[in-house]
């Protein structure tokens, strides 16, 4: 359950980035290779918001697909895992090159 | 707010990017690592490191895969050969140092408590006691988990996942992003093998598909068997800078 210590970082990065202001929504960007449950993060947001400028705040999460370029060949294969082939020559260890992000995109504050 | 390693656990450190003032209603792009805190302090720990001439190792694994039986081996083999150090993680419990300290090696335990996971900020208080000039070799046996340190990098030069033959072959498809973020695999309880159908050729096709780079050794912590070939890739590194 490390989505506990990264809400704590969430919460923390949104209050300075609020300055003091309330905080209506929040968007993360969450890869699906960065082995980060959206569920367990909304979860733990409620509690981690609590007594916070975030208390009342929205939380948006834009789920971004996972993307490998081959070694290989050069391909790129949209992918679900870490162990997916290259969809042009089979390759296995594709360099990952999108779907690792966790990052707090932006905030709309009051 | 910490002052001894000057990491930001307080509120006004710069960022390098712009930001406005907020106004209301208003939309603030923040862009901002969720991650980047934790980057920052493994950053500082890796230089202090490479300063001091320490090469650092990230043990990881499921509870029970033999780390510190490992560890213990590796030390009392390797006495007079490195200085050596660890830092244990553990929920609870200061068992695992305790087992280290017999061996006579220097070692810091910290709890993690409900943590599920070591972090830099973690490390980077754990090793204020060592004295790191006088040391070769730092390492850091993670809480038994094969997700949540996946993520944290804590300053270390490798992650070297253990894994053992009890736990079944499949391990690297299951967990892919340790086995990916992983440099060296240590296939641990090889004595067990003759009781087990674990195929040791399918366990390692499978890491390599997740990581084709990695390296993998098979060895007993229990009866020794394996463990020349480990000591061989640790003396080519330690002490390269
Ligand atoms: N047969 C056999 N047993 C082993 C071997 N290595 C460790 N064990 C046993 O496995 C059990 C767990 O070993 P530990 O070294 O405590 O494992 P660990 O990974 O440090 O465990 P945690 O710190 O709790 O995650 C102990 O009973 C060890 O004696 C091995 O190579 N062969
Ligand atoms: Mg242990
Ligand atoms: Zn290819």
């Amino acid at each position: 359950m490390h989505e506990l210590s990264l809400t704590q970082n969430i919460v923390e990065i949104c209050e300075r980035a609020a300055a003091g202001r309330n905080v209506l929504s929040v968007t993360l960007e969450i890869g699906e290779l960065s082995g980060v449950m959206p569920d367990a993060v909304e979860f733990c947001f409620e509690a981690c918001a609590h007594g916070t400028v975030l208390e009342s705040a929205s939380l948006r999460i834009e789920q971004v697909g996972g993307l490998g370029r081959c070694n290989g060949c050069g391909a790129e294969t949209a992918v679900k895992s870490w162990f997916d082939p290259c969809r042009e020559c089979g390759g296995y260890g594709l360099e990952i090159v999108r779907g690792e992000e966790l990052r707090v995109k932006e905030l709309e504050v009051a | 707010m910490c002052t001894v390693c000057g990491c930001e656990t307080d509120h006004h450190y710069d960022h390098d990017h712009h930001r406005e003032e907020p106004r209301a209603g208003q939309r603030l792009t923040v862009e901002e690592d969720i991650l980047g805190r934790n980057n920052r302090i493994a950053a500082r720990n890796r230089a202090l490191f490479a300063g001091k001439g320490v090469f650092v190792l990230n043990l990881v694994s499921s509870p029970g895969s033999g780390k510190t039986t490992l560890l213990e081996r590796t030390l009392a083999d390797l006495a007079g050969r490195h200085r050596c150090a660890v830092v244990e993680g553990d929920q609870q419990t200061d068992n695992d140092a305790v087992r280290i300290a017999a061996t006579g090696v220097p070692v810091k335990q910290v709890n993690t408590g409900a943590g599920c996971h070591l972090d830099a900020h973690m490390i980077c208080h754990a090793v204020e006691g060592f004295d790191l000039d006088g040391l070769d070799l730092l390492f850091i046996e993670n809480v038994g988990n094969l997700v949540c340190p996946a993520a944290f990098d804590l300053g270390e030069a490798h992650k070297v996942v253990v894994l053992s033959v009890t736990e079944g072959e499949d391990k690297p498809l299951k967990y892919p992003q340790m086995f990916h973020n992983s440099d060296v695999m240590l296939l641990n309880k090889t004595d067990l093998l003759p009781h087990l159908d674990f195929d040791v050729a399918r366990c390692r096709e499978m890491a390599r598909r997740v990581n084709p780079g990695i390296t993998i050794f098979e060895l007993s912590a229990r009866t020794g068997e394996g463990m020349g070939a480990w000591y061989g890739w640790l003396a080519a590194r330690v002490g390269k800078r």
